[in-house]
């Protein structure tokens, strides 16, 4: 929104396509709607959802064509862009194409799986998926809720559940032992956006006040359940007790959805500290590939502040390449975002380091566990053809499956990588990622057959 | 497993499993159908075990579920519309 409001700004013809039905994007999803028919609700959602709603406004009134409900499934090499309707149905099938001189992609980032014994079973979600439901239709869980994991999205969430009444019945904390300790030197720095840490030890503080049962250092969690979730069994210190349940949430942090980026060959890195593949981008999100960029937290995750900013920045780096200002003109109206971003960016090294995911939840202990959900491959058949002999993930795909299902890997993909790493005592650095083909996401022969 | 904060107030009229639902406008086939009742949409083409949505914006591609007569839909990111004829997709009985 941000990229679309500053390529206007300066002439240039934008066409926006958006997977969701409205904008926003996730964090500030549905937002129009919210503030339109449930005020209430929406002052409950704080400052920032206010801040994102004149964000939408701006992005609306911009002049940019935007489209909502599209889906871009293929992008060919000179920038001709195919897009299809999730919601097409038999008489309204629309399939199109359109061509672009540059391309930004700004397709957010995904919660990062957490592969457990059970996390099929109906009743165990990723946490965002409940924020999802109380934006998009005001939902809230019914029942009682267990939340599991490690993050700062798992505590707003938590929080923004015990408000609307919700009963929660144990919150299982999976950091890293010490991860608070290896986080310290990077404090000083990360005091300078002290809001962001205050907000955090503001929240941490209402979930104990709340009197929810607190359980640090869990090793084991399993969802029990046939057709839904019963209980939930945790593992702690060697000792194993069950937590009766109608919900298990999950979350183990964010990384950035690199389905168009992996598709369009674009170069990506390994980072370490968080454990998750990005594009590789310059100061101007510029990535490998010729005239595409990209802005937000499908490259280095880092919130929604920063995705704005960033947004400016790749927007004004087109404008340029477009030939509308010179590099001077764009060094200059850059220099207030790159400001922004300096104050913004304080507190990410400290984040990071302190919820870095810890390897209990990267790779699953219990060999049981199915790492591929679509096509229902278990860690342990993951392992033993690492010991047949497979390279790297797509050796494994042919073998098992395993990344072959509806899903395209977007479920499996970062533990697969993880496993065959750890098998071959390396670094997913060396080990790779599924090469992800078009179509990017599932069209039918039928959409196909209807293109010029 | 969900239930509604405050009143609808403008539905649609949907068929879900052969029964009619009134749900609120402007949400998806996914949120409409897991207020009340079960959770489970479809089972996995591999065991048959009950699968149920889990992520809710069109990354996990668990909530795939029939809509007039199409199979595989995405539910978390299709809104419902008047008279929209909905089905849990089974595995085949071999």
């Amino acid at each position: 929104m941000a990229a679309a409001i500053t390529a206007r700004a300066h002439g240039l013809s934008v066409l926006v396509l958006d997977e969701q039905p409205s904008a926003g994007g996730q964090i500030f999803r549905n937002i129009e709607s919210l503030e339109a028919t449930r005020n209430s609700e929406f002052s409950k959602l704080g400052q920032e959802y206010e801040f994102g709603s004149s964000l939408v406004r701006r992005f609306k009134k911009c002049g940019a064509d935007y489209f909502t409900d599209r889906s871009v499934w293929q992008i060919d090499n000179n920038l001709q862009i195919h897009h299809v309707s999730a919601s097409a149905s038999k008489s309204n099938s629309v399939i199109s194409h359109c061509q672009a001189k540059r391309l930004l992609i700004a397709v957010g980032a995904m919660e990062r799986p957490m592969p457990l014994p059970g996390w099929t079973i109906p009743g165990v979600m990723p946490c965002t998926a409940v924020d999802v439901l109380y934006k998009s239709s005001g939902l809230i869980p019914d029942g009682e809720v267990v939340l599991a994991g490690s993050g700062p999205l798992l505590l707003l969430i938590g929080c923004r559940l015990l408000d609307v009444g919700v009963h929660v019945s144990a919150f299982l904390d999976t950091s890293m032992n010490g991860a608070l300790l290896k986080a310290l030197p990077l404090l000083p720095n990360a005091l300078r956006s002290h809001k962001y840490l205050t907000r955090g030890l503001s929240l941490l503080w209402k979930i104990r006040k709340a009197g929810i049962p607190f359980y640090s250092g869990i090793q084991n969690i399993e969802a029990l359940g046939a057709s839904k979730l019963e209980k939930v069994r945790i593992g702690k210190s060697g000792k194993f007790f069950d937590v009766t349940a109608d919900l298990l949430l999950l979350h183990n942090g964010v990384v950035p959805n690199v389905q168009i980026t992996r598709n369009l060959g674009c170069e990506h890195r390994w980072y370490d500290v968080q454990r998750y593949w990005e594009p590789i981008v310059d100061d101007w999100g510029n990535t490998s590939v010729d005239h595409v960029s990209i802005a937000g937290d499908c490259g280095r995750v880092a919130g929604a502040a920063i995705s704005e900013v960033s947004g400016h920045l790749a927007a004004l780096e087109t404008v340029y390449q477009l030939g509308v200002i010179s590099k001077v003109e764009r060094d200059n109206l850059s220099q207030p975002h790159r400001i922004e971003l300096a104050r913004q960016k304080h507190v990410r090294p400290f984040l990071d380091k302190l919820f870095q995911p810890s390897k209990t939840w990267l790779v699953p202990e219990n060999d049981k566990t199915l790492a591929c959900r679509c096509e229902e491959v278990k860690v342990s058949e993951i392992r033993e053809t690492v010991r047949m002999g497979i390279k790297d993930p797509d050796s494994l795909k042919s073998m098992t499956r395993c990344g072959m299902g509806y899903c395209q890997a977007r479920m499996c993909g970062l533990t697969v990588s993880e496993i065959i790493a750890e098998e071959k005592k390396v670094s997913p650095e060396e080990i790779g990622y599924f090469r992800v083909r078009s179509p990017i996401r599932p069209i039918t022969l039928g959409q196909l057959a209807e293109i010029d | 497993m969900f239930k509604k904060q405050y009143e609808s107030h403008e539905t649609v009229s949907i068929i879900f499993e052969g029964k009619n639902l009134d749900v609120e406008i402007g949400q998806t086939v996914a949120s409409a159908l897991l207020v009340g009742g079960d959770m489970v949409f479809r089972s996995s083409v591999v065991s048959g075990q009950p699968r149920a949505p889990y992520c809710m914006m069109g990354v996990c591609f668990e909530c795939l579920i029939e809509i007039d007569g199409i199979p595989n839909q995405l539910a978390c990111m299709i809104p419902v519309r008047e008279a929209m004829k909905i089905k849990r997709q089974q595995k085949n009985k071999e």
